[in-house]
């Protein structure tokens, strides 16, 4: 441990800095939930970790072969109290983590909505970029993901690809995007901020650079946003459909699509597009 | 391409060269990418050639023929595994020497190889590592171990080891073949479909992963029940279970994980093979497929499969521990019911590795307490081989400088394993360098460490000399430094938001620690390099370092009962014996080195047998035509495998003789060096005076 310690110490100074890509210095109550909880485990496991971190060093050099001061009992092989203690610590330990880990996973379950009016964000992957529409605003984008802060965030994910994990670590969980298959994710920002998204299952040369930049806005840039979006945005026709459906990576994309800069908003999305790729009619009845 | 052509080599063509990539190269990184390529592959053909010459120069076939591929002994066949595992750790190693330059020069996009190499790097060395370096290295050490240690003559089932020895081997050479015919899949270790169907990667890549693992999976298959059913029926007289050394538990669960978690990843990669050459549905995106079902089979074998890896682990340190702190194992009761515990339980949590694939957070929660509670019987054995030093006599030899080491990393690698199997945590977590830190935590410390501990303990009783100290303890701390620097950095990152197999990254926080990673990889090169020069050392000098009394580190357990190298036969009778710690009871009784009780009788020994050696080819031919559409290849390679199977069948003359005046004249003039060599206390263990006769260090050490 005392080897680890430096290094999470270099984690908090970067996860404060660049990058805002941790979930250590987590931006959201997800994420928030998650570092304490990491925190509680690493605390806990100290119970079973210590012992062993300080006994090793104190047993080979107390009963070292040379000048060691220790008894030397050869044909010593069991002792009641300790077996009693060597496997009860543990176990007492693991009924501790466990109760919290059933307790956090249920909390935490991606799927369940937090409380307040949510925005409905549908993703939906392509090789190698994300596509994010928005359905109450009617817009859609390429590169940037923004939504107000404070305010819960829904996410219906699919992939029109190979499976992906849509990621924001500063915020908390990921989960697969998969063809033909709806998941969900449920997130929020506290206060206003940028941080990393990314997906971190590979899915093929353009997979590096398959991140998007997350804006958590307050509600009135939101708005403005959205209708700026709306008003100066480009068509989604079926060039740029094709597009997105191609290899290739959001630069290629936006080179295809003729746009400058890193993102592109789309001033409509076909309303049905997610749950044409997030339904597959072969697959014979829901599966989410 | 004309017709002729693609009769004769399918879809081979000159574009599978490595050489193309540099002549394609449109940047220098592409170029380099090329280079790297180019040089690995020529290395393979320059190896592969310099191995011809010097067989043809020296006239080494024959006895390469007869003395080795051909032969059933179980020793032999051990040998020839962990040979197998060496070298394909040297090429592994190599890769990831190249990943981690990649990543240390990756921020920004720059580097040394094209994403599309580093993913062929990080899926080899994945399959590499577990198919065919921790697989073989593994299965060598029991080959060889286990038979002597439960006073066997061989395995159950002897030529069927060869034919498990050669299957392996012929997913490995599956493996060499795509350095210089490319490319291979770049679907990481796991081969996660709907990545690895046609739809998304039609090329060779996938096939040759899918023979290589299907081949090496068969193979084991073999060599588990082959295990099984050599503990269960061979053991001497006297060895029951609860007697049996404890590496023979761990050989025995690992064996019964072999049988067991194999068939669902030959399942796999065969409905992966039906959907990508006749068209099937089973993972694909359309049709009806389904990557779910892929994702639960592959880690109904995966999960069992680390514990396959780590229990002979396990077993190797319980040995070293007892032996090194001159006492006998501490909790053996409750290191075998916690082994078995684990052995149990490792089939109850494959639903981890995709806490994030949707299912309900109920499910989740019952799997990640599973995972918690295989934490309790491995704490278990931690802390019992603590207790197994406590009392003893500690000497910091070369196996224990690992074991050690192990103790102290492996607790860490626990608490990340603890921290993953928290579904919660595993949302942030997964897919992240946090998740890579933790698994080479696990299996470094825990799988090689205990592979390079058992090398240098078994290494004498196998050749006959003990290892270079010098050179070992050097290996030894650049492996545990080079580990430290290596993946200790990764967990950071993890955190940091890194995920996994990422050529470049456009993130300035992630570079100082990709550029720390990158020093402990060159610190795990030099201990690998480490560890040629002393095996080197340790041949030129190996007169002085020779230990023909065979029991160099006053060890506990039968294999040490015999001279160094161990004979042929194994023990001049079958020998009885009571307890545990079967050797150490005879010493102290002065009951090592005596005649049999009941004379020297003839014994009956396998015949050499060629279905091995022959299987390997033909199902080399055969992959090897399945993963470039030579279908005439594929059929010969099945008819020859068919064939020779059939016919080894009609074999009657299978056994020979070993007269007993032969067996009486060896043991007879074993015996007659004991009495001309001195027993040397445990200071002079790693000197030249260790001839392998030790004073039993009860009556050494009386404080």
């Amino acid at each position: 441990m005392k080897r680890l310690l430096p290094l999470f110490l270099l984690v908090l100074l970067f996860g404060g800095c660049e990058g805002r890509s941790s979930f250590l210095s987590p931006q959201g109550p997800i994420a928030a939930a998650q570092s304490q909880h990491f925190w509680y485990v690493v605390t806990v496991m100290m119970v079973v970790c210590l012992p062993v971190f300080i006994g090793v060093p104190w047993i080979i050099l107390r009963y070292r072969y040379k000048h060691g001061r220790g008894d030397y009992s050869p044909r010593w092989h069991f002792s009641k109290p300790l077996e009693i203690l060597v496997w009860g610590v543990p176990v007492l330990v693991v009924i501790a983590l466990g109760i919290k880990l059933a307790h956090a996973t249920m909390t935490l379950d991606p799927y369940k909505p937090l409380a307040g009016d949510a925005v409905e964000i549908q993703v939906i992957g392509y090789d190698w970029k994300w596509l994010f529409i928005y359905p109450e605003q009617g817009i859609a984008t390429v590169g940037d993901l923004v939504f107000p802060a404070d305010r819960p965030v829904s996410f219906r994910i699919t992939s029109d690809t190979v499976m992906q994990s849509f990621f924001i670590p500063a915020l908390g969980s990921q989960i697969y995007a998969m063809k033909g298959m709806e998941t969900r994710l449920n997130l929020a920002a506290t206060g206003v901020g940028e941080f990393l998204g990314e997906n971190s299952q590979y899915s093929g040369d353009g997979f590096a650079t398959q991140s998007f930049a997350v804006h958590a806005v307050s509600e009135e840039d939101f708005a403005t946003w959205a209708e700026s979006g709306k008003a100066d945005g480009m068509p989604f026709d079926r060039t740029a459909l094709e597009a997105l459906q191609a290899q290739s990576t959001r630069s290629e994309l936006l080179d295809t699509l003729g746009v400058s800069g890193e993102s592109v908003v789309f001033t409509d999305a076909p309303p049905d597009l997610f749950t044409s790729v997030a339904t597959d009619p072969s697959r014979m009845g829901a599966m989410q | 391409m004309s017709d002729l052509w693609s009769l004769v080599f399918g879809r081979l063509t000159l574009d599978a060269l490595p050489v193309l990539e540099i002549i394609h190269a449109t940047n220098g990184r592409e170029l380099a990418s090329g280079i790297v390529g180019t040089t690995a592959a020529g290395l393979a053909v320059l190896g592969a050639l310099y191995l011809v010459y010097a067989l043809t120069k020296y006239h080494l076939w024959g006895p390469l023929w007869r003395d080795w591929l051909t032969s059933v002994d179980h020793k032999k066949i051990g040998i020839m595994y962990v040979v197998l595992a060496l070298v394909m750790l040297a090429r592994a190693l190599a890769e990831a020497f190249v990943m981690r330059t990649q990543q240390a020069l990756g921020d920004g996009g720059g580097g040394l190889v094209s994403n599309e190499h580093f993913a062929q790097l990080f899926s080899t060395h994945g399959t590499i590592m577990i198919f065919f370096m921790a697989m073989p290295f593994l299965t060598g050490l029991i080959n060889y171990v286990m038979p002597l240690q439960i006073g066997s003559r061989d395995v159950a089932f002897p030529t069927m080891n060869s034919v498990s020895l050669g299957f392996t081997a012929a997913g490995a050479v599956l493996l060499m073949i795509s350095l210089v015919l490319q490319p291979f899949s770049t679907g990481g270790w796991t081969g996660y479909p709907p990545f690895t169907e046609a739809a998304f990667n039609p090329g060779p890549g996938p096939d040759y992963w899918i023979w290589a693992v299907t081949l090496s999976g068969i193979g084991t298959t073999l060599s588990g029940i082959n295990f099984v059913v050599t503990i269960y029926k061979f053991r001497c007289d006297g060895m029951k279970l609860m007697d049996m050394p404890l590496f023979c538990w761990t050989s025995l669960c690992t064996s019964i994980l072999m049988i067991f978690a194999l068939p669902p990843l030959t399942v796999a990669t065969g409905l992966l093979a039906l959907d990508r050459y006749l068209g099937f549905h089973m993972f694909t995106n359309d049709g009806g497929g389904n990557m779910m079902n892929f994702a639960n089979l592959f880690w109904l074998f995966g999960h069992p499969e680390v514990y396959i890896l780590i229990l002979p682990a396990f077993g190797v340190y319980s040995e070293v521990f007892s032996t090194f702190s001159s006492k006998t194992l501490y909790g053996y009761t409750a290191l075998v019911i916690a082994t078995m515990c684990i052995a149990v339980l490792s089939f109850t949590v494959w639903v981890h590795h995709f806490f994030t694939m949707g299912q309900s957070a109920n499910l989740n929660a019952i799997f990640g307490i599973a995972t918690m509670l295989i934490g309790i019987p491995t704490g278990v054995k931690i802390y019992d081989w603590m207790l197994t030093m406590y009392r003893g006599r500690v000497r910091m030899a070369v196996p224990m400088v690992y074991a050690v080491a192990f103790l102290i990393l492996f607790t860490i690698g626990g608490l990340s394993g603890i921290l993953l199997a928290n579904p919660s945590l595993d949302y942030v977590m997964h897919n992240t360098l946090f998740l890579v830190a933790h698994f080479h935590n696990m299996l470094i410390p825990g799988l090689l460490f205990g592979m390079l501990a058992g090398y240098t303990l078994w290494f004498p009783k196998a050749f006959g000399f003990i290892l270079d100290p010098k050179w070992g303890y050097r290996a030894a701390y650049l492996w545990i430094a080079g580990f430290v620097f290596a993946f200790f950095p990764l967990y950071g990152l993890g955190i940091l938001g890194m995920p996994r197999r990422m050529a470049e990254y456009f993130n300035g926080a992630w570079f100082p620690l990709t550029l720390v990673a990158l020093l402990g990889a060159v610190m795990i090169i030099a201990a690998f390099a480490c560890l040629c020069i002393q095996l080197y050392v340790s041949i030129k000098n190996r007169e002085a370092l020779a230990v023909p009394m065979g029991d160099p580190w006053d060890s506990r357990t039968l294999e040490w009962a015999v001279p160094a190298p161990a004979p042929e036969w194994n023990f001049p009778a079958t020998p009885e014996v009571e307890g545990r710690d079967a050797f150490a009871t005879l010493k102290e009784g002065g009951y090592d080195l005596r005649a049999p009780d009941d004379g020297y009788h003839d014994i009956e020994m396998p015949r050499n047998s060629a279905l091995g050696p022959v299987l390997m080819v033909g199902s080399t031919a055969m992959a090897f035509g399945l993963v470039w559409y030579m279908w005439w290849l594929a059929a010969l390679g099945a008819m020859v495998c068919f064939a020779a199977t059939v016919a080894c069948g009609f074999r009657r003359n299978t056994h020979r003789i070993v007269k007993a005046e032969d067996v009486k004249a060896e043991w007879e003039a074993f015996c007659a060096l004991a009495d001309t060599t001195p027993r040397i206390p445990r200071s002079l263990e790693q000197t030249t005076q260790n001839m392998g006769h030790a004073s039993p260090a009860s009556e050494e050490i009386t404080s």
